[in-house]
């Protein structure tokens, strides 16, 4: 049990990690997310020099500038230019940050000190930092499949709760509802709905409008598993007791029946926040997410539809990759929970004797 | 099993009403419209574009329209498109046919891999060759559709071993067979695509099914009396486990078609995907409705064939 738990703590610890990663990214990357170096197209990822060209050794490490060979025509051809370089420095004053430059936060964790550039994972096609981006991006893409998990699961208590609790027509209403809904491919049911919304919209509205659009298309498959807990929740001898004794609706929901939901609820967010952070960044990718210039992990990919620049710019995969050890975890601590789950059901089982107890339905 | 049939049509019929009708509040709700950036162009007169609009009813209110769509439904018509100035269906029917031939391909491709494969690494759980390919599914299921679409075209771009977008070469081949190897050429990319896309899934799905039955007394019973290995596991273990994965095919037919767009779109291949996106971006309604709706009829067919599949496999649902 304790080694379980402490799994469980090890892969929440490391999620949590990431996201304040993300949240600092106005310190942790070493440039704006929009600050454009022209002449350096496409660059790629520069290379920390340990030992010179003389073989003498540096503690701190130093950066090439990149130099284009392409003079404009064609796609750039870089060499590395040792004659101007940088050193690695921690902790650097950034005077150029104009996004924070009024709070006087002007801090980085990291950057380059001297003339050259310093690309730890390479340029797009505006000469942007692809790190920089990279973690100014996971913050719309993360942060919008959290949000809209909670819309959805908000949703979903509420609709699952009045089905499951007041049944009888309210509750035939709602199931046909969630039946429309589930009769869809997700990805055509997210279009559909994002179809007729505005289309040019700045990144913040286009934020809350993709939040809304992903929240609204997935309420109805925990709004059923809620309804099924409720069901069989209401059901139980002490909700019989307090109804006896009086207790309004409201109470028996609030105090007894929606904390009973609590575990499938938890369970549910942590399989559904990597199908909607997918669901951002595959919109984005389509055009009808966050759009240019705020980076978004989806918006960054979409660069690859030119053939040109899936063929030769590897590092422009790094934003879709970076999701496959996020799904990992998050499908780690959605499998933890899940089984979790179903322990407690069988002890709830065992204990009330009976076979009846159906979690989802 | 006909009064079944008959429900499930009834039920069909009530769905897709609710959800076009969904579709069409959503479009009276949007702001924009097709004949909008019309008028931001300055040779096209004003009263051109007010008479356009008034020749396709756009602007009238929204019950009369869903009438009129209605109607232009019950001719097979299914709604008028702004965009190509046609109605839907003769424009839908060519690419729903592309998009049901990769979706049958990649369904059956990719359970004709997950069964043995999930059955093999049920029956050697535990050893160190089925925990291998286990973290290889899991790495799999992590790895978003888009990843693995873009991955496969930049290897075809850069080997040049298969060709990367559309379905036949620009010279069509006279002769029937030609014409059919230039196309299978063509599909096996975004087939590929799609099939590692839903693999994953299903064989998990596969994998936990047997290892619960391996557990019953029938399959010890069994492997006492001597039973070979492989009857035992396709023979034995196999239809016991085929109840949950018979409505797992039901599910994996909406996974398919949700994959299948966007492979279709990132792959150039010219099935509904593509399509239901332009006609976003345009706002075509009509074309947009259609879509939605073939995807539903889609989803429910999946379901439909596991529901009756499994009143055919399963003499205990028949009794029912």
């Amino acid at each position: 049990m304790l080694k379980r738990n402490k799994k469980l703590l090890l892969l929440g610890t490391s999620l949590i990690l990431i996201h304040i990663l993300v949240l600092g990214a106005f310190f942790f990357a070493p440039y704006d997310p929009g600050e454009q170096h022209r002449d350096n197209p496409f660059a790629p990822p520069t290379r920390l020099h340990f030992v010179d060209s003389e073989g003498k050794l540096h503690l701190r490490p130093y950066v090439c500038s990149w130099a284009n060979h392409a003079n404009g025509i064609g796609a750039p051809q870089y060499v590395e230019d040792c004659s101007r370089i940088s050193t690695l420095r921690f902790l650097v004053r950034d005077e150029r940050s104009h996004s924070l430059r009024g709070l006087g936060m002007a801090w980085r964790l990291f950057g380059a000190d001297g003339p050259a550039p310093m690309y730890l994972l390479g340029t797009d096609d505006y000469g942007r930092d692809q790190l920089s981006r990279l973690l100014y991006g996971g913050r719309i893409s993360l942060f919008a499949g959290l949000l809209a998990t909670g819309l959805s699961l908000a949703l979903g208590l509420l609709m699952g709760g009045v089905a499951g609790y007041f049944g009888s027509w309210l509750d035939d209403i709602i199931m046909r509802g969630a039946e429309v809904f589930m009769a869809l491919p997700w990805i055509y049911l997210l279009f559909a709905v994002r179809a007729f919304l505005p289309l040019e919209v700045g990144a913040r509205q286009s934020f809350f409008i993709l939040i809304g659009v992903i929240g609204v298309t997935g309420w109805a498959r925990p709004s059923r598993l809620i309804r099924g807990v409720i069901l069989s929740a209401k059901e139980r001898d002490f909700v019989h007791a307090a109804r006896g004794f009086g207790a309004s609706h409201s109470y028996i929901l609030r105090r007894h029946l929606l904390p009973q939901t609590s575990a499938v609820i938890l369970t549910q967010a942590a399989f559904l926040i990597p199908q909607f952070i997918l669901a951002e960044v595959t919109l984005s990718f389509l055009g009808l997410g966050v759009g240019e210039p705020v980076p978004s992990w989806g918006n960054m990919l979409a660069s690859l539809q030119k053939y040109y620049v899936l063929e030769s710019y590897w590092w422009m995969f790094l934003s879709g990759i970076i999701l496959i050890p996020i799904f990992l975890l998050y499908n780690a601590v959605a499998n933890a929970l899940s089984a979790r789950l179903e322990r407690a059901d069988a002890e709830v089982r065992s204990s009330m004797g009976t076979q009846k107890l159906q979690v989802a339905s | 099993m006909i009064h079944f049939l008959a429900h499930r049509l009834f039920r069909a019929v009530f769905v897709l009403l609710g959800v076009s009708i969904l579709v069409f509040v959503l479009i009276d709700l949007a702001p924009g419209q097709y004949f909008q950036e019309m008028r931001l162009n300055p040779q096209i007169s004003r009263e051109t574009v007010a008479a356009l609009q008034v020749q396709y009813c756009v602007g009238q209110s929204l019950p009369v329209q869903y009438w009129r769509w209605l109607k232009s439904v019950s001719r097979g018509e299914l709604g008028f498109s702004l965009a190509y100035n046609s109605p839907v269906w003769p424009l839908l029917r060519p690419r729903i046919g592309n998009t049901l031939m990769l979706t049958a391909a990649a369904l059956v491709c990719s359970w004709l891999i997950a069964i043995p494969l999930g059955v093999w690494m049920a029956s050697r759980a535990g050893r160190w060759d089925a925990r291998v390919s286990s973290v290889g599914t899991t790495l799999l299921l992590a790895t978003p559709d888009v990843l693995i679409a873009l991955g496969l075209l930049a290897l075809a771009l850069r080997t040049a071993w298969l060709p990367t977008g559309g379905m036949h070469r620009p010279a069509l081949d006279s002769e029937v067979f030609g014409r059919i190897k230039d196309l299978a050429i063509h599909l096996l990319l975004p087939l590929c695509a799609l099939t590692a896309a839903m693999l994953p899934l299903l064989v998990r799905h596969v994998r936990s099914a047997i290892l619960e039955v391996l557990h019953s007394p029938f399959i010890v019973a069994a492997r006492g009396h001597g039973v070979p290995r492989s009857r035992l596991l396709f023979g034995h273990a196999l239809p016991a486990a085929a109840n949950p994965l018979i409505s797992l095919f039901g599910v994996s037919v909406g996974l398919l078609l949700s994959g299948s767009l966007l492979i279709e779109v990132i792959m150039s291949w010219p099935g509904v995907g593509p399509m239901f996106l332009q006609a976003i971006l345009e706002r075509d309604p009509h074309v947009v409705v259609a879509s939605v709706l073939f995807s539903t009829v889609f989803l429910m067919t999946g379901s439909l064939v596991a529901d009756v599949s499994l009143y055919v496999v399963d003499p205990r649902i028949r009794v029912e």
